[in-house]
């Protein structure tokens, strides 16, 4: 096959270009060029979006004997994930910009562009597993657990599974891939991990957001209306968050309070108690399956729900109602916001994703908080 | 075998420069040293001074060798711009444009970012000339407030010819030095070190030499402050060992391409039009970047609505075809050309560019070799679109 590999300069992408070289396929590299204004050097945990990163993957390509290209994707990534993740944020929702980039540019832009020079698939170092079953491809977690990233992939369709190949996807562990680099002579064996959104340069997400969104006076209420605080801008808040409410006056009980629910447009932040941020139920309009759809999803079946990159599976009653997905968790859980995204498995497998819109609390309120 | 397109890069250096070039190399002796091998290479080098300036019909003290065009292009606008200041602060402006190189545009920036100083970037017209009546009436009502006026003799993505005479006739009667970004000119069409030019940038890997030598032309009368300090070397402008063997293998260089200029220019022209109209024919949408200005012969710039110029840079290059976008930064992207934007162009036309550009030895049959992938890597890459 003709596989055009997206190099990041990572370790993870450039063992995944030397497995699909060594795999037979006719091999491209690129790296995708996501700012406007890259930095000279990498710092702290961001690791892809520097010259130094850009470099380190044009090696790896040399080393490896493959052509390499640089691909200028900022526009759309400032477009549809920068742009994407401020607007969430300014509707009071806590977006996931990686998801987004898989979605809108890794597997759409790229994966378009690439076809259309006449590519048969895109590879990338992602860890999680397509397996075919009867007939249908179908997304799967990777064997290495502590790494795997199937979640941030539930966004793709069968038919961008159809020319994605994950090389490193079947791998034992992160410590594999290192030493495999270190053995294929790569520089980057040692390169450590990114874990920060890529384009905020000091990890400072709240000093950026307002930055990029301002600040505005709002209050801070409890779940009966009484105002409790004012704050700068409901942006700096995420559901869950304890620290850095400064309310005065304690609660009754005497117990922290946590935010609960962020209204944008009015600028109010609602805090209460911490056991009113468990969640029984999500739901959301903006959906997709992964692979073959279920046969028929508006009866509840039964699966798992997993609302973060590393939180654990939860089990749950998913349905489809009135074009949304509805899904029931067996056990509530804490610290659920809009935006996230939910990805539903059944066992390994990724069944389909969809942004929670709305979250429906365990735990009515209380009379007096 | 690579048909190579690309010689506005970089070109091979003739044969006889590497010969000479090895044979210079096992002479051994500092050109500053005062013994014997000292002064062999100092011959060699001063050599290469006077033959570099009779190519330019400069004088051979106005020759400052410096690594290359970035360099002697920082120290043109940085040199100037500090000596104006000194002599009088409120000569801060410096006038450009912004179709210039960033080797130009950058130092410029810089001063302005840093240093206090003030930028009129000239209106350059939907073809790439720079409109010298602006620079007239800015000269005529704030001629007293520039320090350096710096236009380059011919623009290295679409190869659109300034007057630079013009603009010397226009700076001369108010005293502003004027300083000219000729790398891409020089050996691809004639160019001299004329009186009242103040300041001229070449480079020896245009034209056939290496990499890492250029030059500075500095008339006799300018005094540029040094940016690198360290020996006094090359009238106290460019500190440092000088480099003898390069400076040799610039002039002999310069001496060959010059020389074939005269007798080989109307041939480059002949084939430049045969691709021009061809490309025309194969792909109507396409726009020959300048239109019907005078050009340099060597270069030919279009835009291809509707596609993304490093779509057709891979499609170009799996047919082992090398060109370029034309602008390139330093990781490598392709990005919208600053030279095109400032043309007017929006940044879709101006992301979908290539430049063709033919060197000593390109044949009609690389010409007809890419005009013949043309139609399929420009379908293609219209598919593919401009950013996905």
């Amino acid at each position: 096959m003709k596989v055009l590999v997206a190099m990041s300069g990572g370790v993870d992408s450039s063992v995944a270009a030397a497995r699909a070289v060594e795999a037979g396929h006719e091999v491209v590299g690129v790296h995708l060029a996501l700012s406007r204004n890259s930095g000279t050097l990498r710092t702290g945990s961001r690791g892809c979006c520097t010259i130094e990163d850009s470099m380190d993957a044009q090696r790896v390509a040399n080393l490896l004997g493959i052509k390499f290209f640089v691909w200028d994707f900022s526009e759309r990534f400032k477009h549809d994930v920068v742009d994407d993740f401020i607007n969430e944020y300014k509707s009071g929702r806590t977006p996931n910009p990686c998801m987004r980039c898989n979605e809108r540019i890794k597997f759409a832009a790229l994966m378009e562009k690439a076809l259309s020079l006449g590519f048969d698939a895109i590879a990338t170092g992602h860890y999680a597993t397509v397996e075919e079953h009867d007939g249908h491809l179908e997304l799967h977690r990777s064997p290495a657990l502590a790494k795997d990233q199937s979640y941030v992939l539930g966004v793709l369709t069968e038919e961008q599974l159809k020319h994605v190949i994950f090389p490193i996807g079947v791998s034992a562990s992160k410590n594999d891939i290192r030493e495999e680099a270190r053995q294929r002579g790569l520089a980057v064996a040692q390169k450590p991990d990114s874990y920060d959104i890529c384009f905020i340069p000091d990890g400072d997400t709240q000093g950026w957001l307002e930055d990029k969104v301002g600040s505005s006076e709002g209050e801070i209420l409890d779940r009966n209306g009484k105002v409790l605080a004012t704050h700068s801008g409901s942006h700096n808040f995420t559901v869950g968050q304890r620290k850095g409410l400064h309310i005065e006056q304690p609660a009754k009980d005497g117990r922290p309070r946590y935010v609960l629910e962020i209204r944008p447009k009015t600028n109010q932040v609602v805090v209460g108690p911490q056991d009113a941020l468990a969640i029984a139920e999500i739901s959301g309009s903006r959906f997709s399956w992964c692979g073959v759809a279920p046969g028929s999803p508006e009866v509840a079946f039964e699966a798992e729900v997993q609302v973060r990159a590393h939180a654990e599976p939860e089990r749950a009653m998913v349905q489809l109602v009135d074009g949304n997905i509805l899904a029931k968790l067996e056990t509530p859980i804490l610290g659920v916001a809009p935006g996230q995204t939910a990805v539903i498995y059944l066992g390994s497998r990724v069944l389909g994703q969809f942004t929670i819109d709305a979250t429906v609390s365990a735990i009515p309120a209380g009379v007096d908080e | 075998m690579t048909i190579y397109l690309d010689h506005a890069a970089t070109t091979a250096p003739y044969p006889a420069v590497v010969e000479q070039m090895v044979d210079d190399l096992q002479k051994l002796g500092n050109p500053s040293s005062v013994h014997s091998p000292g002064q062999q290479n100092r011959a060699i080098l001063e050599s290469a001074r006077e033959d570099l300036a009779r190519v330019l019909g400069a004088d051979r003290n106005e020759i400052v060798f410096t690594s290359g065009g970035t360099e002697a292009d920082n120290i043109a606008i940085k040199g100037f711009y500090w000596a104006a200041v000194e002599a009088n602060p409120s000569r801060n402006l410096i006038v450009s444009a912004y179709t210039e190189h960033h080797a130009v545009i950058d130092p410029i920036e810089w001063l302005v970012e840093h240093q206090g100083a003030n930028v009129h970037w000239l209106e350059v017209s939907e073809s790439g000339v720079v409109n010298l009546q602006e620079l007239t009436n800015l000269v005529e009502t704030r001629g007293d407030q520039i320090a350096l006026i710096s236009l380059m003799w011919a623009n290295n993505e679409t190869g659109v010819i300034t007057d630079i005479r013009k603009v010397v006739e226009i700076a001369k009667p108010a005293g502003i030095p004027v300083h000219t970004d000729a790398v891409a000119a020089f050996g691809h069409t004639e160019i001299s070190f004329f009186p009242g030019l103040s300041a001229m940038s070449i480079s020896a890997h245009k034209v056939g030499g290496p990499v890492g030598v250029g030059a500075l032309l500095v008339s006799r009368d300018s005094n540029p402050v040094s940016l690198q300090q360290g020996g006094g070397q090359e009238r106290g402008i460019r500190g440092g060992t000088m480099n003898s063997v390069g400076a040799h293998a610039f002039a002999t260089a310069a001496r060959i391409s010059v020389s074939k200029l005269a007798t080989e220019s109307w041939g480059r022209f002949d084939l430049l039009n045969r691709l021009v109209e061809s490309v025309a024919k194969l792909v109507p949408s396409a726009k020959f970047s300048r239109g019907s200005e005078p050009g340099i012969p060597d270069l030919a710039h279009f835009t291809f609505p509707g596609c993304s110029g490093d779509s057709m840079l891979y499609l170009l290059d799996q047919e082992d075809i090398a060109v370029s976008t034309g602008s390139a930064c330093t990781a490598g992207v392709t990005r919208a050309s600053h030279v095109l934007i400032a043309m007017g162009r929006s940044v879709e036309e101006a992301t979908g560019t290539l430049r063709i550009s033919l060197g000593r030895d390109t044949k009609s049959q690389d010409i007809e070799a890419f005009l013949e992938k043309l139609p399929r890597v420009h379908e293609l890459a219209l598919k593919a679109g401009l950013n996905g």
